[in-house]
């Protein structure tokens, strides 16, 4: 009991370090101070580097426009599909391609999209040449283009499954069937009786994951370096470049850059914010202006399809390629086919698996035992200035990891832990955030008459968690575990430099293997970093469907 | 009791002093047993295979275990050591090897990173090929026993002839071919490492005085680039999407050669076309080709961090991937195709004889084809036109 409520204080201490740790290796050679590089005195000539960056202001632009493009276009789509399709077939389909449109990772979706779509990708072989007439491909700036809309779109199929999953694992607590009912009963459409009488419940649980989609289109690195513009590169792509620059002194800039990132993505949080207040307050006439029928439906249930169809056609591809010999345009298959990557690749990611599914499973174990008893502890002990405190340990998700990870080493290093347990630690920074933003709302929004029942009869307040309130939310539980465990298993920097290289995982070798360009190899871990993830969300789509075989009020969203 | 019992452990421990390279058969003593972590970049399978012979090697003949750490970026093993050094990490060191090169190297020298001098000690050092200043000196500064070479590469161009069968094999030329057939040439852009080789490539054949490259650049850089820029305003709209993106890396361009997107791509590795063939990455109509004023050569080195925690290890690889067979098995177009560092005049006939049986790749051009090679210039040249690339065409 005293645990329990000291559960708030507990998460905070274990994970303040780290997280203080980070900040102030970010901060600090934004300064100018990094003992190692000789920067001993602090100043403002880092900052001074980073305005001086001819790009900045368009980096930070496509920044801006891509981040906010990306999580509006994929919001819009999730809710104007559940809207459309709550409850019908269509809407089960497209839930079951869940597991694998979340597992599969942003980089190899990146990937896939950068080959069905470039001048010499598998769209352009299909139609080639005896529909276009190219027998070369055409010097077309689809990939890369100047306005990164390839990248808002690279951005979007991947949000889509996730806020998808969110919404899912919150849709039980927002009662849609009766709220539609009065909606329907009062005359309204389908789509619009959903966004007046539901999206508004919803939208309250899903509020931190769609931030979260939000900081991360802001500092996504791989995806902008693979489908983004890079003359310039949007701000997070030129933090890495600065970071990576053989020349040391590049380091400062690079912090500073790293600031100007967090300034940038709590910017965007703020105005998002403000949004929410604007579309709130301008919305409220036309959510009291009566019945309306809105024609939008097939758009909602076309664009879930496009987007869920390009990811897994270039799931597909990928998976051609990795068996592909010889592949030239405009041959719309491989000559012929090889196992080599497989036989070449297999055993040692296969080794690898093992080794990242245990550093997974502690990071996520503890994540979600974190979450849960903070919680609880909230619940009931009315501890809510203390988990609101919490906010703290989202600090890790606004911060481009590359600038973020020196002073988490740092701090690993002068503890002298084991690296296994370090890594772990590590890991945890980045999974705890996700997993708590996806529990949280949920979680805070179940009907504490449940609790209240319960006790009447007889139910102490342990009994209440694990017996009642346990089971009725073990579709979020579940979900933030699969959540938890897919962001650890995608985890490389972490894992490398706290590590040292002494953790080998299958994102380690995965990426490095993956950086030498070579698309069969690609092919190939993509694949095995999808299988390992997918595992998870299929779970947690699965159990709490078979837990609820003979209880149809909990099974909400199915 | 048992805290006795550890201080006595501790007291009884030899204090670990570095190892002298000078005492080689101490050296292997201390090696013997150790795990030595080689952090090198892990994105080509070849280099991969060739690391995981050299670990199958030094196991048995030095009882070295040997991991490969594999990068997808150098900076990432150079972050860990300066993280290290911030946390007071004096020994211990998780990295012990790293594949460097020019510029990393440079900079990790400058900042007190490295262990050394060793390398001029090793016993295979008296076959390197010393008169051959990219084995002493890397992107002209001076190595001075910091780091060891192991490979040697040079700057060749590919090109598929079913597209392209004569090639231009000058800058000019280039840019004349690339006016008649816009959208079929492009180079990764800089500051990637093979980006900026073309950006001195294109310098070297271009401004007025080459010989000034090998001093810092100083009041003569503006007349020195001046026809670089020139030729870069001229080429860049006749460029692969008119120069509005460029491939990240040197394997995107190849895979952009792969996809028929381009024509032809600058390679820093000789071999890399008949080893991309062999994998199905290329077509097998791909050769090799140089320009005919020269290329830049330069060699890749392995150096040891100031703190690594297997010293002795680190060296015994370092002088395994020195010896003739070594050298002979990273030079084999069929395992890697690397130029070797060594003089074959100064090797036993033996040994000479690994060299002279080699057969070379389809694509790949034998070594007195490869023209002259023209040295790296000096570090101070590439920092300024890669800002001054990045102010003009990079945004």
């Amino acid at each position: 009991m005293q645990l329990l409520r000291a559960a708030p204080a507990l998460t905070l201490l274990i994970l303040l370090g780290p997280v203080a740790a980070g900040l102030m290796g970010t901060l600090a050679p934004a300064f100018g101070v990094l003992p190692a590089l000789g920067g001993t005195t602090p100043g403002l000539a880092p900052l001074r580097t980073l305005l001086a960056w001819p790009g900045l202001t368009e980096a930070v632009g496509l920044s801006i426009s891509t981040g906010i493009a990306a999580t509006i276009l994929s919001l819009g789509v999730v809710t104007l599909f559940t809207a459309g399709w709550y409850g019908t077939r269509p809407m089960r389909w497209l839930t079951r391609l869940l597991a694998p449109l979340l597992a599969i990772p942003h980089a190899a979706a990146a990937f896939g999209l950068a080959f069905l779509v470039a001048p010499s990708g598998w769209l352009a072989r299909v139609f080639s040449p005896w529909a276009t007439g190219w027998d070369r491909p055409p010097d077309l700036l689809i990939v890369q283009d100047p306005l990164g809309l390839t990248m808002i779109a690279g951005l979007v199929v991947k949000e889509i499954p996730f806020l998808m999953l969110m919404t899912l694992a919150a849709l039980p607590q927002a009662h849609p069937e009766k709220r539609l009912t009065i909606a329907r009963a009062l005359g309204h459409g389908r789509v619009s009786g959903w966004l007046k009488a539901v999206f508004p419940a919803v939208y309250t649980q899903i509020r931190l994951p769609v931030y979260a989609v939000l900081a991360y289109s802001l500092t996504v690195v791989d995806v902008a370096i693979i489908l983004g513009p890079n003359t310039p590169p949007p701000l997070a792509v030129q933090v890495v470049r600065w970071m990576s620059d053989p020349d040391l002194s590049m380091r400062f800039p690079a912090s500073a850059g790293a600031m100007l990132q967090l300034v940038l993505v709590l910017g965007a949080l703020g105005l998002w914010r403000l949004g929410e207040h604007m579309i709130a307050r301008l919305a409220r006439p036309w959510a009291e202006a009566g019945p309306q029928h809105l024609p939008m439906r097939g758009a909602g249930l076309a664009l879930a399809a496009l987007g869920a169809g390009t990811v897994l056609a270039g799931l597909g591809v990928l998976g051609l390629w990795s068996v592909a010999g010889f592949w030239p345009f405009p041959d719309a298959l491989p000559r012929s086919t090889e196992m080599a990557g497989w036989v070449r690749h297999g055993a040692a990611l296969g080794t690898a698996a093992w080794e990242t599914l245990r550093i997974a499973t502690a990071a996520t174990g503890a994540a979600l035992g974190m979450a849960l008893a903070c919680l609880e502890a909230e619940h009931r002990f009315g501890l809510t200035p203390g988990t609101r405190s919490l906010w703290v340990l989202y600090l890790p998700l606004l911060i481009p990891q590359v600038a973020f990870l020196p002073g988490l080493q740092t701090l690993a290093l002068i503890t002298g832990a084991p690296e296994g347990g370090m890594v772990v630690l590590g890991h945890l920074v980045f999974v705890l955030p996700y997993v708590f933003l996806t529990l949280a709302a949920p979680w805070r929004a179940w009907d504490t008459r449940h609790a209240t029942v319960a006790a009447a009869l007889g139910a102490g307040p342990w009994r209440v968690f694990w017996t009642v309130r346990l089971p009725m939310l073990a579709s979020p539980v579940l979900t933030a575990g699969a959540v938890g465990l897919a962001v650890s298993v995608g985890q490389y920097l972490p894992t490398l430099l706290i590590g040292g290289g002494r953790i080998q995982t299958l994102t380690t070798e995965a990426v490095a293997l993956a950086s030498g360009g070579d698309r069969r190899v690609i092919g190939v871990t993509a694949l095995a970093q999808t299988a390992l993830a997918v595992g998870g969300f299929a779970l947690a789509l699965a159990i709490p469907r078979l837990m609820w075989r003979n209880r149809r009020g909990l099974r909400g969203g199915r | 009791m048992r805290l006795t019992f550890l201080i006595a452990a501790l007291f009884a421990l030899p204090l670990r002093a570095d190892p002298d390279p000078t005492d080689w058969t101490a050296v292997l003593e201390d090696a013997r047993g150790q795990t030595v972590y080689w952090h090198a970049w892990g994105g080509a399978t070849a280099t991969n295979d060739f690391i995981r012979w050299v670990a199958q090697q030094v196991d048995d003949r030095f009882g070295v275990r040997l991991t490969h750490v594999k990068l997808a970026d150098t900076a990432d093993a150079v972050s860990r050591v300066i993280a290290e050094k911030n946390a007071g990490k004096t020994d211990g060191g998780a990295v012990d090897l790293i594949w460097i090169n020019g510029a990393n190297f440079a900079a990790m020298k400058e900042n007190g990173l490295l262990y050394g001098p060793w390398a001029e000690d090793l016993p295979n050092r008296r076959y390197v090929d010393i008169t051959d200043r990219a084995t002493t000196h890397d992107f002209t500064v001076p190595t001075e026993g910091y780091e060891s070479p192991w490979a040697k590469a040079q700057v060749v161009f590919y090109h598929d002839t079913a597209r392209l069968p004569a090639p231009p094999v000058s800058m000019p030329a280039l840019l004349n071919w690339a006016r008649q057939t816009p959208g079929r040439f492009t180079y990764p852009q800089p500051p990637d490492f093979l980006g900026t080789t073309f950006l001195k490539q294109a310098l070297y054949e271009l401004t007025p005085d080459p010989a000034a490259l090998q001093s810092a650049a100083g009041e003569n850089y503006d007349t020195a680039t001046a026809p670089l820029w020139a030729f870069l305003d001229d080429l860049t709209p006749h460029l692969w999407r008119q120069g509005r993106a460029y491939p990240q890396t040197g394997p995107r361009q190849l895979q952009l050669m792969a996809d028929g997107e381009i024509d032809l791509a600058i390679s820093f590795s000789p071999g890399e076309a008949s080893t991309a063939i062999a994998s199905g990455q290329l077509p097998d109509t791909v050769r090799t080709f140089v320009l005919e004023r020269g290329t830049i050569g330069n060699a890749s080195f392995v150096a040891i961090p100031f703190n690594a925690s297997a010293k002795a290890g680190a060296m015994v690889v370092a002088d395994f991937l020195l010896s003739p067979m070594a050298q002979a098995h990273a030079q084999d177009p069929v395992v890697l195709g690397y130029g070797t560092v060594l003089a074959l005049d100064k090797l036993p006939a033996p040994d000479r004889a690994r060299f002279t049986a080699l057969e070379l790749g389809i694509a790949t051009l034998p070594p007195e084809a490869l023209g002259p090679t023209l040295p790296e210039p000096h570090p101070s040249w590439t920092t300024r036109i890669e800002q001054d690339w990045a102010r003009r065409f990079g945004g």
